[in-house]
């Protein structure tokens, strides 16, 4: 039974990380069509940002409110790194599809190999508060605050998204951005600040998946967004390409399915299983759980 | 310059934005002619073949509307232009073939570009990893510069190129003959059966579903299930079983001559495929593929077509680039490779004969060239801000990429359609 439980639960933090990375990267792909390979650089600059602010940022440090201090330092350092690439980069590509692949294709390679210039290749420790590393006593299973502190961030910021969605004015021109383009810019509205907006949001919450992911993993390195990126995209497609409640769904579906099967198989044989969902769905349901709509 | 020239012009910008055109490559003024003859015989093979299929109405016009074919008036320009221009034209290919077959008896070193004499068995391995890269590459480009398939998982087919000879002779004990012919049949069925999974979807769902399969190769490979790959080590090939004339350092040129074989064997693949009746049906599945609905014809089978052939001929690099580096490692797995591959053929010029071989020659010459030029002196001596990055050979190449897909959206071979001007303007001085 406490198996059970810790494996959920563990499953569950998995299920968060990747739904902080798949949130932004689905709002993207629905609004603006772009898959965004940049966007695990995103998670990268987070991370390194979190980490450099804690080691130098004044006020700022690894445990208490400093901490806190430097994981904002880190979100709000991807979520400039996500405007300045929208207006930089993929602005003026605009509407050109495959271009704006492209260049995120090489801002990814350039970006990761220019961390790695700058600090290294190496996993570098990073600043984990002490509370996060002890353990807390769930149902008999001692689970891992770190876990449970990746769960809480995700949901408050599925939360967060679905009220801004909902509720503000900008949220929904972005629901109806995702759902006719066109008929948006039809209307008059400038469906492009809504493409800046959502690049920030996800920027700042794949930064907020390389900080927390830090503190769960413990360390850091420049190549870590790039392989958390694969699931995030089967995440994506799974959910819906544009829907974030269907990327929370895929999420947990992911994670769950991940740890229960890498525990109970072989390891290495949960990652074959969440490829091997991802094909049936496409299969059965090509446009993902819950289609292109961005909050249902 | 008389009419010949506005042929040229004409034809160019047919080609639409650069990044799917073919007509950049035309920069020779006669060589266009004999190009569009071709071109016109082509289109005309595809006309027939449709009719057949009982399409009867439309297809003049449809066919005759696909980018590359030239304007009418194209065949009627007078043949004795044919002069020895177009003689090099034609024949230059079989020369820098002869000049790159040759060129391991040259003890000629070229300081700064390589290390050591060109028969050195050192820059024959380079150059011969440059060659396999660069009918990677124009393999590659099968998918994405002429049939416009977005496919993040070439990387696969190569890996099982690699992985599949490696093991069949270490593990197996088989002859290299029987391994390579093993793998590349057990490749190509590779490439069929997920091509055909992977193109019920369509556009970036296809790049993300080809991903996710890669990543399944790259997985297993790391994992190392039932000790076959040597997981994160890789696995370093047998040479015991080989025939001596491919081992040793001393016999690098044997590899470098294959290498050479299997570029030269891609891009005549290639260069065939593309003037065939099917290959006007890949361009216009690049181009509209509702059009080539319309016509009777069954996209998803063309697709499958070009994804099976380009995932044989990854497959059949994947084994010689085994032999030429010894062995396997798992990064031939990674989605990076794929990347790379992108990047080379956006590089070199999508949908070109020539673009994408010069850009995975180049590509790969600077990937290794970098790392020294990084350690340099030079470079060392520049402040950190600047040396850093610079001794990253992909930060430098990602780059280059980025500015390219915004300045040069036809690559390399897109440069001399640009000069022109320049070019038509030193003529018009001169005479």
């Amino acid at each position: 039974m406490s198996t059970i439980v810790l494996l959920t639960l563990t499953g569950l933090g998995l299920a968060a990380l990747y739904f902080l990375v798949a949130s932004g990267l689905s709002l993207v792909f629905g609004l603006a069509d772009v898959l965004n390979f940049a966007h695990g650089l995103f998670l990268s600059v987070g991370a390194y940002a979190t980490w450099w602010a804690a080691g130098n940022l004044p006020g700022a440090g690894p445990s208490g409110f400093g901490f806190v201090l430097a994981v904002a330092f880190g979100v709000a350092a991807g979520a400039v790194v996500g405007m300045a690439v929208e207006l930089v980069m993929i602005r003026p590509l605009y509407s050109r599809t495959i271009e704006q692949v492209l260049v995120t294709v090489g801002l990814s390679l350039a970006g990761v190999a220019l961390l790695q210039a700058t600090w290294g290749a190496d996993p570098r420790p990073f600043p984990r508060p002490d509370w996060t590393q002890r353990v807390t006593p769930v149902l008999g299973a001692k689970v891992p605050n770190s876990g449970i502190l990746l769960i809480l961030a995700a949901v408050l910021v599925l939360a967060a998204l679905l009220g801004f969605l909902r509720y503000t004015r900008y949220g929904l021109v972005i629901r109806a951005g995702v759902e006719n383009r066109e008929m948006v810019t039809a209307l008059g509205i400038d469906v492009r600040k809504a493409f800046t907006l959502v690049f920030a949001i996800g920027g700042a919450a794949a930064a907020l998946a390389g900080a927390l992911g830090g503190v769960y993993f413990g360390s850091v390195s420049p190549s870590q967004g790039g392989s958390l990126l694969i699931f995030a995209f089967i995440v994506v497609v799974i959910g819906g390409m544009g829907s974030v409640v269907g990327s929370a769904y895929a999420a947990v579906a992911v994670g769950l399915l991940q740890q229960f099967v890498n525990y109970y198989g072989t390891s290495g044989a949960g990652d074959i299983c969440v490829v091997a969902l991802l094909a049936i769905v496409l299969l059965l349901r090509p446009q993902g759980i819950a289609g292109r709509a961005a909050t249902t | 310059m008389t009419g010949g020239d506005e042929v040229t012009g004409g034809a160019g910008v047919s080609g639409g934005d650069g990044v799917t055109g073919d007509g950049v490559r035309g920069d020779g003024v006669t060589g266009r002619t004999e190009e569009t003859g071709r071109l016109h015989r082509a289109g005309s093979d595809v006309q027939g073949r449709t009719e057949e299929a009982g399409m009867t109405t439309g297809l003049k016009t449809a066919v005759a509307d696909n980018p590359p074919a030239a304007p009418p008036t194209a065949g009627s320009v007078p043949v004795p232009r044919r002069n020895w221009r177009s003689a090099l034209r034609t024949w230059s290919p079989l020369l820098v073939l002869l000049v790159l077959a040759v060129l391991p008896y040259s003890t000629v070193s070229v300081p700064g570009v390589f290390d050591g004499p060109l028969n050195g068995p050192g820059t024959l391995q380079l150059l011969a990893i440059c060659l396999v890269f660069g009918g990677l590459a124009a393999g590659y480009d099968l998918l994405f510069g002429r049939t416009g398939m977005l496919s993040f998982g070439h990387a696969l087919y190569f890996a099982a190129g690699v992985y599949g000879t490696d093991i069949l002779v270490t593990k197996a004990g088989l002859p290299l003959w029987q391994a390579a012919l093993l793998t590349l049949v057990g490749g190509t069925t590779l490439a069929a059966l997920l091509g055909a999974v992977a193109l019920r979807t369509a556009g970036i769902a296809f790049a993300m579903v080809t991903l996710a399969f890669a990543q399944v190769g790259a997985i297993l490979v790391a994992r190392d299930f039932g000790g076959l790959t040597g997981g994160e080590e890789g696995l370093s090939l047998d040479v015991s079983g080989l025939p001596a004339m491919l081992v040793g350092v001393g016999n690098t040129v044997n590899l470098y001559w294959l290498a050479l074989a299997y570029l030269a064997l891609v891009v005549f693949v290639v260069h065939r495929v593309a003037g065939s009746p099917t290959g006007r049906v890949l361009a216009g599945l690049r181009d509209d593929e509702r059009r080539i609905g319309v016509l009777g014809l069954d996209p998803y089978r063309f697709k499958l077509l070009a994804f099976t052939l380009a995932g044989g001929l990854a497959t059949a690099g994947g084994a010689i680039y085994c032999l030429l580096v010894g062995g396997a490692s798992p990064h031939v797995t990674s989605s990076e490779l794929t990347l790379s591959l992108l990047v080379m053929v956006v590089l070199g010029g999508p949908g070109t004969r020539w673009g994408p071989v010069l850009g995975g020659v180049l590509y790969m010459y600077l990937d290794h060239r970098l790392t020294a030029f990084g350690t340099s002196s030079a470079v060392e001596s520049l402040p950190g801000v600047l040396s850093g990055p610079l001794s990253q050979p992909l930060f430098v190449l990602g780059t280059v990429f980025i500015l390219a897909v915004y300045f040069f959206p036809g690559g390399l071979t897109s440069l001399s359609t640009r000069l022109t001007p320049f070019r038509r303007l030193r003529t018009d001085r001169s005479s």
